[in-house]
């Protein structure tokens, strides 16, 4: 049994949206403001608590929630309903730079950040060096920091911040900024923080910090909770909720005068229609294609996009089979087989497009098919392929 | 980084810590997260949460110095400069122009005095109005005691305040003069009292500026006002003829007296204007038994705008 450093009890919070700031606009707008006071729950009835040494995701769309659900754990709000117990030293990255002010120096805005922060002067001091070495920016510490560019800006704070020395650390998307040897750096620390057995709450819209870093996913949606369980699961659920969903409007490209895609559909080998896959499943597709004027030169290619739009799959029966595809005239269905598909858990959108030889396409449906792989076994990355494990002992 | 003595608490935790007004619940360490406490009882809380937090208060208020003046070729000169204008507007208008300084022993040394004070006030005013509106990115980000930016800006007026009292050693200087030692224990009373007064009535403005943007030129109105009604560049006798012996009004006189920073720039006048001993102009009635007063007064309205702000702060960073 471990201890918990969390505690959220029935937290929820209301919003009242009234821009009305001086005496002036209350006056004029008081009828209309009285009429639209508008509120709005941005968090309803959230209880969790959080075990020492965890890292709790929380996801969501644009407006669920999640920052609002880090706020009040983090104490700058304060719940209308519900309390928040809380154990130990906490540091919250809401926003890197946050404490910086542009007319002081690098190394005056170091000291007063990481006051912020809930350093000792003493404290800073002694980490300074480090501080100063980890952003990388030597040479400008003396200077303002309006005169930096964004990326040293935001390495100094983000280099103040990890030195920070919490129990429990509030991180809100502050991962997304910086450029790629510095986002691994960050996560890198974010690790070493998790080895320490500190305790990490994480917003996110990074799917693979989540899947990478958490043990425990939270998903709100409209400030309520949807789903608290492993990340795996949350991943699951998080996708199927909104990646499928409206993405699937086929889009079409091309003049369809002279041949037409007509129908694209995922089915099994034997042209039934399927949807879910489990891994290593044989995969079928089926192309309707229409020629409204005779066509000698045609071709059909299929491109495979996962829910992140990472290209998964591009071929087009031009480079598969050598042979000429014969003409075409009227309707013809084209059924390619794959077998034993290694394919990761995710879903999966199918483009299609018919083209001549050379040149561009003559009709081309975007997103024209869905289907999803769910894998029994774990594994990451866009591959699925199930090694044989042995264990040589010498 | 688990405590394994807390452990065998954890169990009874859940029931007791939904107990209304405790700040904490009875298992070490897992702490409410601002819980509102009693009205009555939160005070002595702030107090110790902000001491925790006296080296960001130190920050801030080295902040607050550094960027008033960044970047200015004058620097801190303009410390000097603003009230050294005021000083020599009024000594001319109204010392020579208006005839005060005939009447009047040491005329600048007289409005130099008031002014002192009344920069501190305004500086401490002005600048609390807005402390929490124009720190919003870190209010809306990070969380420590909100009282601290009204009290940073207290304390970067203080230093300034120190530095402007240099002024007055060079006059002292030039015009051969020095304070009324005698009644120079007036001087901590009185400082005593405006800061109380001024950190009550700023903390109330700072949270109100939060919710009303209104606040912060309706300050700026009323400290004129303000300035006029208390004797400043003008004598309290003048009041007290007009008033009481003119047109009887006792009660207005009183009124007028009543003014925390009239009783602030009486004490400073007679504390640091000894030429003044003798004349009229300088102020005997019970000044220190009205400064005793103040203090109570004061700090009662202090515990009370702390109280108030601590009511609202919990809705500043959405306010923002």
């Amino acid at each position: 049994m471990s201890t918990d450093v969390i505690r959220v009890h029935d937290v929820s919070k209301r919003f009242n949206i009234h821009k009305d700031k001086s005496l002036k606009e209350r006056v004029v707008n008081f009828r209309r403001s009285q009429q639209h006071a508008e509120d709005f729950w941005a968090l309803r009835d959230i209880s969790f608590d959080l075990t020492a040494g965890s890292t709790l995701g929380l996801i969501g769309r644009n407006g669920s929630g999640k920052s609002t659900l880090l706020k009040v754990i983090g104490g700058i709000l304060t719940p209308n309903t519900g309390y928040v117990e809380r154990r130990g030293r906490l540091a919250a990255l809401l926003e890197l730079g946050a404490g910086f002010h542009g007319d002081l120096s690098g190394r005056e805005n170091v000291f007063l950040n990481a006051s912020i922060l809930g350093l000792t002067r003493k404290q800073t001091e002694q980490y300074f060096d480090e501080i100063v070495d980890f952003s990388g920016i030597e040479e400008f510490i003396d200077t303002q920091v309006k005169f930096y560019s964004s990326g040293m800006y935001v390495r100094l704070a983000f280099a103040v911040a990890v030195h920070v020395d919490p129990e429990i650390l509030l991180i809100d998307e502050v991962l997304a900024v910086g450029d790629e040897p510095f986002q691994r750096k960050c996560l890198e620390r974010i690790r070493q923080f998790q080895r320490e057995g500190r305790t990490i709450v994480l917003v996110t819209h990074g799917m693979d910090q989540v899947r990478q870093l958490c043990d425990r996913v939270i998903m709100l949606e409209r400030g309520v909770m949807l789903l608290d369980g492993k990340p795996v699961d949350a991943l699951r659920a998080f996708r199927e909720r909104y990646s499928a969903e409206g993405e699937l409007l086929a889009s079409e490209t091309g003049d369809a005068r002279q041949v037409e895609i007509t129908r694209v559909a995922v089915t099994d080998p034997d042209g039934i229609h399927k949807e879910r896959f489990e891994a290593l499943e044989d995969l079928g597709v089926e192309v309707d294609v229409i020629a409204h004027q005779p066509v000698d030169d045609w071709a059909v290619r299929l491109t495979l996009h996962n829910h992140e739009d990472v290209l998964v799959y591009e071929a087009s029966t031009k480079d598969l089979i050598d042979a000429p595809h014969g003409r075409l005239d009227g309707t013809s269905r084209l059924r390619l087989v794959f077998p034993r598909v290694p394919l990761a858990e995710g879903q999966y959108f199918i483009t299609a497009s018919v083209h001549p030889e050379v040149g561009p396409d003559h009709h081309r449906l975007e997103r024209a098919a869905f289907f999803k792989v769910v894998t029994a076994q774990r594994q990451e990355g866009l591959v699925h392929m199930p090694p044989r494990v042995q264990v040589l002992t010498p | 980084m688990s405590e394994s003595g807390t452990q065998t608490h954890m169990a009874t935790g859940m029931g007791l810590s939904s107990l209304p007004h405790t700040g904490l619940s009875d298992q070490a360490g897992l702490e409410r997260v601002n819980a509102r406490p009693s009205f009555w009882r939160g005070f002595g809380g702030t107090v110790v949460e902000i001491y925790q937090y006296r080296e960001l208060l130190g920050q801030l208020v080295r902040k607050e110095l550094k960027v008033k003046y960044k970047d200015s070729v004058l620097g801190f000169l303009w410390t000097f400069i603003r009230p050294l204008l005021q000083l020599f507007v009024y000594s001319v208008v109204i010392g020579v122009f208006l005839g005060s300084s005939k009447a009047i022993p040491a005329f600048g040394i007289y409005i130099y005095v008031g002014l002192l004070s009344w920069t501190l006030f305004t500086d401490i005013l002005g600048g609390c109005t807005g402390s929490i509106v124009n720190n919003a990115g870190l209010v809306k980000k990070v969380y420590f005691p909100r009282e601290l930016f009204p009290l940073s800006v207290v304390g970067a007026s203080l230093i300034n305040f120190v530095l402007q009292c240099s002024v007055l050693l060079v006059a002292y200087g030039f015009a051969q003069s020095a304070p009324a030692w005698s009644q120079l224990g007036l001087l901590p009373l009185a400082l005593l009292v405006l800061v109380l007064f001024a950190t009550a009535l700023g903390l109330l403005l700072a949270a109100s500026n939060v919710f009303l943007r209104d606040v912060q030129y309706l300050v700026e109105v009323t400290l004129l006002l303000w300035f006029w009604m208390t004797p400043i560049v003008y004598d309290w006798t003048k009041v007290h003829e007009v008033l009481v012996t003119r047109h009887h009004l006792g009660w207005l006189y009183e009124l007028y007296l009543s003014n925390p920073m009239a009783n602030v720039v009486l004490a400073f006048q007679r504390a640091l204007w000894s030429q003044g001993k003798g004349t009229p102009f300088y102020y005997t009635d019970g000044l220190a038994t009205r400064l005793g007063v103040l203090v109570v007064v004061c700090s009662a309205g202090l515990w009370l705008a702390q109280r108030l702000f601590a009511r609202n702060q919990g809705n500043f960073a959405q306010e923002l």
